[in-house]
């Protein structure tokens, strides 16, 4: 094409010659003055080059904002700081993951299974009217209204490490208090080992449940001790203020010595069992997801190594403390257990 | 047949465009609050894109009956390889930091990661042949056939990310199911090209 182009311009040139050889001899027809300025036409050329050339960049731009874009946040010069209840402290002195970063990458498949994705997702889940029904193996089954199960006890801060299986980690400042003090009002029987629990099953508000990503209802649970230990606590808020819908909200568990996916979230029933209660990631890859799932750096994920962690926030890698730092308070739960047996 | 020198170039500012645009959303710190972990999953994605398009160009192009689209063959391929690179390079900084001990270490005990160095070695004797030069001197039958291995660096990269993902397989699966077509075009072609290719006024003679 571009030679052809290049024939027709200097055509007019042949035909100036006027003389013996016509090399082409439809030029004739065509007036010079009807003949396009050359310069015209090199810019032409030009200029429709360059349009192409922006119109289909913008278009592969745009394919990829659509496939490949994290929620634009605000730019992240030092969050924690910038953030209004910043100054949340572990009580070895490690600061709070930024707010921004703890409410944009959640991980939360029932709204979506893009840990960006949650977020936008959840914006406009409702949470009230809500019940906790709490019940199974206990003297006084009860079925709590949100807003009273949330003043059972007072709130407290409690800025926990919070350490995900697929070996990211956060400090998150919850609000909450102990399990322990809503498993007291309703009276475990001398029986009841285990304590089970739900997340809310209704695809019309969470979205992603009308897809098979995991068998739902989310369920988990946790040994009668794990759950009355002072550690473990229900969780209403985060950073001071009420749990925003992609964190968990109304009301979630938080088990700090253990990984993410054990802190169920958006619970509506609470039981306790006998035996030991199915747990959602332990059904769908029981080789990979145990139901004690206590972080261990020692015990690898059967697909990737847990010896070591990416802090959201932090440029290299740390490594991954046993019990998720919390040996000292949990480690005698499992005196003589076998914990690459019992991962 | 377009101005191939000019499509070149299309074709080339188009593939550098997810690189650009990963780099500037880098200097923004809009890369969420994972940021190391977005390079690495968008690098490798964007191999495996490139790779999968360097990998349709011949079923298009006989499919088609479009023979030019053979030229973008190697820019799309190159831009592939260089993803790759950069994919390999973010995993040797952010997750290991150039430490090679632990990297071959990795390499041997967890299967997804020797998957994704298998995949990028093979695409290494492939950048390296895909010069003019390369093609004469290796001859075009034999450079046919050492660059069929793009098809086990694809299958591999896309083994690769199956493994890493806990639960929502849907994307490795449709990287697996384009594979899958354009692999079984191939083999029709092989078998039936009068049924797979749209011929431009073909001869017996041409088919030698």
């Amino acid at each position: 094409m571009c030679d052809n182009c290049r024939a027709l311009i200097e055509a007019p040139i042949q035909s100036d010659i006027r003389g013996e050889k016509m090399l082409i001899k439809k030029t004739d027809d065509i007036n010079s003055g009807e003949i396009t300025d050359e310069k015209l036409f090199w810019n032409r050329r030009m200029f429709i080059r360059g349009a192409v050339l922006v119109t289909t960049a913008t278009a592969t731009g745009m394919l990829y904002r659509k496939l490949a874009t994290p929620n634009q946040q605000p730019p992240k010069t030092d969050v924690a700081q910038a953030d209004p209840g910043s100054g949340y402290l572990t009580p070895s002195g490690e600061k709070a993951t930024g707010f921004e970063d703890i409410t944009n990458y959640n991980n939360f498949y029932e709204f979506s299974t893009s840990k960006e994705g949650v977020a936008p997702r959840a914006k406009n889940f409702v949470t009230r009217p809500w019940t906790v029904e709490v019940g199974g193996m206990v003297h006084k089954p009860k079925t709590f209204d949100i807003d009273d199960l949330i003043k059972l006890s007072p709130l407290e801060d409690r800025v926990y490490r919070f350490r995900c299986v697929e070996a990211w980690s956060m400090i998150i400042p919850w609000l909450g208090f102990p399990l322990k003090r809503l498993l007291d009002e309703v009276e475990p029987m001398g029986s009841a080992k285990y304590v089970a629990f739900t997340t809310l099953f209704d695809p019309e508000r969470m979205p992603n449940q009308r897809r098979e990503a995991l068998p739902w209802p989310y369920v988990e649970g946790l040994r009668l001790d794990e759950a009355m230990h002072p550690l473990t606590i229900l969780t209403a808020g985060l950073y001071g203020k009420m749990l925003p819908p992609q964190n968990g909200a109304p009301i979630r568990l938080v088990v700090p010595w253990k990984y993410g996916f054990k802190s169920v979230k958006s619970i509506v029933k609470i039981a306790l069992t006998d035996t030991q209660p199915r747990t959602t990631w332990n059904d769908v890859a029981p080789d990979e997801y145990g139901f004690y799932s206590n972080v261990n750096p020692d015990v690898s994920h059967p697909r990737w190594s847990q010896a070591t962690e990416r802090r959201i926030g932090e440029w290299g890698r740390r490594d991954t403390l046993m019990f998720n730092g919390y040996g000292d308070q949990v480690a005698r739960l499992y005196s003589g257990m076998d914990l690459k047996v019992n991962f | 047949m377009p101005d191939i020198k000019f499509s070149k170039l299309v074709v080339f500012v188009n593939s550098a465009v997810p690189c650009a645009l990963l780099g500037w959303d880098a200097y923004h710190h809009r890369l969420g609050a994972n940021p190391q972990e977005f390079v690495l999953h968008t690098t490798g994605t964007s191999a495996l894109v490139f790779l999968c398009l360097s990998l349709a160009v011949t079923p298009l192009r006989k499919a088609l009956g479009l023979p030019w689209l053979i030229q973008f063959r190697r820019t799309l391929g190159l831009f592939a390889f260089f993803y790759g690179c950069l994919h390999l390079l973010a995993y040797t900084w952010f997750d290991k930091s150039f430490n090679l001990g632990a990297i071959v270490e990795d390499t041997l005990k967890r299967p997804f990661i020797f998957l994704g160095m298998f995949a990028f070695l093979v695409l290494v004797p492939l950048a390296i042949t895909s010069t003019n030069k390369m093609v004469k001197r290796l001859g075009g039958r034999r450079w046919n056939r050492l660059h069929k291995l793009a098809y086990v660096a694809a299958i591999s990269g896309v083994v690769h990310y199956y493994l890493l993902v806990k639960a929502d397989t849907r994307v490795p699966l449709a990287f697996g199911f384009v594979l899958a077509v354009l692999f079984g075009y191939r083999m029709l072609n092989k078998f039936l090209p009068s049924l797979t290719e749209r011929r431009l006024a073909r001869t017996p003679a041409a088919k030698l």
